[in-house]
């Protein structure tokens, strides 16, 4: 079965963030780039699915600009067969990012659709299933593991307070959260592959953004924490503390 | 104009307490906006006897549609009776939760609606009769102010930043008659419940959560004792590393690649305070460390710490808890 597998590039979580008094955006100078880590999953997700199934092909695309390149051939190096970049800005608005995802979507004939199910950076956890609401078809969110069969794939949901499985009718949006599928390295060979797999470019169908960034701050700098003592002996000055100071026991 | 429509958010029946709170803030905003905070309630027959409560909290209409189908959550069903109910007045914001469930289900409304949505907001103001909302960036090292062009904002609030204190106030109860969309491509076929008893991590009021300086997974019997001397509400966390390293299962990571937590408490054991880490629980009220190298960057973010072996500081921890919890 053939499948896609939408990524976002986003800075390193390790980075540090920085930004100048009054900025909307952050400073991008010395950034380093990731594949977003839930969009791994998905892509392994992708392969694994293939590989058991009888084959088919791995389509990989992102919104972004030009730099976005460099995302799409780290996942055509770890094993997808093809890229597409859709050249467009990326806003604070999903449902903009859903909409030139969806009327790409909506010209192809993959039947499943593979999302992680945040972005590391914006973290609003929101496009895919956008992108199945825009498209009208079934998605489910979260998913740790998932089987395709028959026209089906059966999802297991890591939901509040348990595991929940879902099955949705094919044409389907998965999200993909950590489970199972911990994205293999590329080898030295799929690295040269890479570079001869179809990487396409062409501009999104991008709506304007209808959120706006107005402002971006530092979180507020915890106050100084206090060093109550050292071992078990320290515990009952703690306790007092948590209950008579912080009223929170 | 200006009415603030707030989803509620029930779990066999019972409404949820993350719901109160944000009908608290959505009274506070509306009257901000000149008008006043509605709630509509889905879910099974009779689901509507929850409906006063919510007038307790600051709703002055309590929309309640029951059905049959509304009983389980099913994502485009709640989603399609929902985007009715935003159309169906000219709302000047809508506010979902932003737990699991709210996370599922906001983005499909958002589509139906066509208007975008700003997710996991910790912060609300009405700033010239515009409303912005705040909201954590990049694993929370930067909050963005969030103005919305469309009509209504749509937003989803994290759990337990708010507050929820009750008001004297009755809301008015009106059942809103939903179309049930037919032909749902997706089937709920199974729910395995996690142990019993557990609370989930994004849900808890008290998090003990626990790192490599555990040493291994043969040690959790520690954490799990203390977390029974905290009593019910308290729930189990775990750092990347250990989760990746296989001692705890992935629904209990808290972090950047995790849950994002913000209980009353939260006890950070054996966790050297990673900003992958950091990102998921600095937003906690009061936040103890206890580590074995006091120069571990936890305790920069640390309320309070103490410096020692988990070994030997979690026993006395839990006895001197459980005292106290015992004199009432």
């Amino acid at each position: 079965m053939d499948i896609i597998v939408c990524v976002k590039r986003v800075p390193d979580t390790e980075t540090r963030v920085r930004f100048s008094d009054g900025a909307t955006e952050i400073e991008l100078e010395g950034v380093k780039y990731i594949v977003s880590p839930y969009d791994e999953f998905a892509l392994e997700a992708a392969f694994r699915t293939t590989e058991a199934g009888g084959g088919g092909q791995v389509t990989v695309i992102t919104l972004g600009d030009e730099s976005s390149q460099e995302t799409l051939r780290a996942a055509l190096a770890a094993g997808a067969d093809a890229a597409l970049l859709l050249r467009g800005s990326v806003t604070m608005d999903g449902l903009a990012t859903a909409k030139a995802l969806a009327a790409e979507l909506e010209t192809r004939d993959e039947q499943l659709v593979l999302f992680g199910v945040k972005a590391a950076d914006d973290d609003q956890q929101q496009v895919g299933p956008m992108v199945a609401t825009l498209l009208g078809r079934p998605c489910a969110t979260n998913v740790t593991s998932f089987e395709v069969d028959e026209g089906v794939v059966r999802c297991e949901r890591d939901v509040e307070g348990g595991t929940e499985v879902v099955e949705l009718d094919l044409p389907a949006v998965v999200t993909l959260t950590k489970g199972e599928f911990e994205l293999r390295y590329a080898s030295l060979k799929g690295i040269m592959a890479a570079k001869r797999k179809p990487l396409d470019v062409k501009d999104a169908d991008l709506p304007e953004a209808r959120l706006e960034v107005v402002r971006l701050d530092y979180p507020p700098e915890r106050p100084e924490g206090r060093i109550i003592g050292e071992g078990p002996e320290a515990v009952p000055e703690l306790v007092r503390i948590l209950r008579d100071e912080a009223n929170v026991l | 104009m200006g009415d603030v429509l707030v989803i509620a958010e029930q779990r066999d029946g019972k409404m949820r307490p993350v719901t109160n709170e944000v009908v608290r803030v959505a009274a506070a905003m509306a009257q901000g906006l000149g008008g006043s905070a509605h709630a509509l309630i889905l879910g099974g027959p009779g689901v509507g006897e929850q409906a006063g409560d919510l007038g307790g909290f600051g709703a002055e209409v309590v929309r309640v549609a029951e059905d049959p189908a509304l009983e389980r959550y099913v994502p485009e069903i709640h989603a399609a009776v929902i985007a009715e109910a935003v159309g169906s007045r000219d709302y000047a914001a809508v506010f979902f939760s932003a737990t699991a469930l709210g996370k599922d289900l906001a983005p499909r409304v958002a589509a139906l609606v066509d208007v975008p949505l700003a997710s996991d907001v910790t912060h609300l103001e009405v700033d010239d009769g515009r409303l912005f909302g705040t909201r954590p960036i990049y694993g929370g090292k930067a909050l963005a102010r969030i103005g919305f062009e469309a009509s209504p904002a749509l937003l989803s609030l994290r759990p337990n930043v708010f507050g929820a204190d009750g008001c004297q106030a009755e809301g008015r109860i009106e059942p809103f008659a939903a179309a049930i969309p037919d032909g749902v491509r997706t089937r709920i076929v199974d729910f395995r419940p996690a142990e019993s008893g557990s609370v989930d991590v994004s849900e808890a009021s008290v998090i003990v959560s626990g790192g490599r300086g555990m040493k291994g997974p043969e040690h959790w019997g520690l954490l799990e004792d203390l977390q029974k001397a905290l009593g019910p509400g308290t729930a189990l966390g775990a750092s990347r590393a250990v989760v990746d390293a296989g001692w705890r299962p992935h629904g209990e990571q808290v972090g950047q690649t995790g849950k994002t937590v913000a209980p009353k408490l939260y006890f950070a054991v054996g966790i050297s305070g990673a900003v992958q880490h950091l990102a998921g629980m600095r937003t906690s009220q009061t936040i103890v460390a206890i580590n074995k190298d006091p120069d571990a960057p936890i305790f920069a973010v640390a309320d309070y710490g103490i410096v020692g072996d988990a070994s030997e500081i979690l026993p006395r921890l839990a006895t001197e808890i459980r005292a106290l919890r015992s004199e009432g």
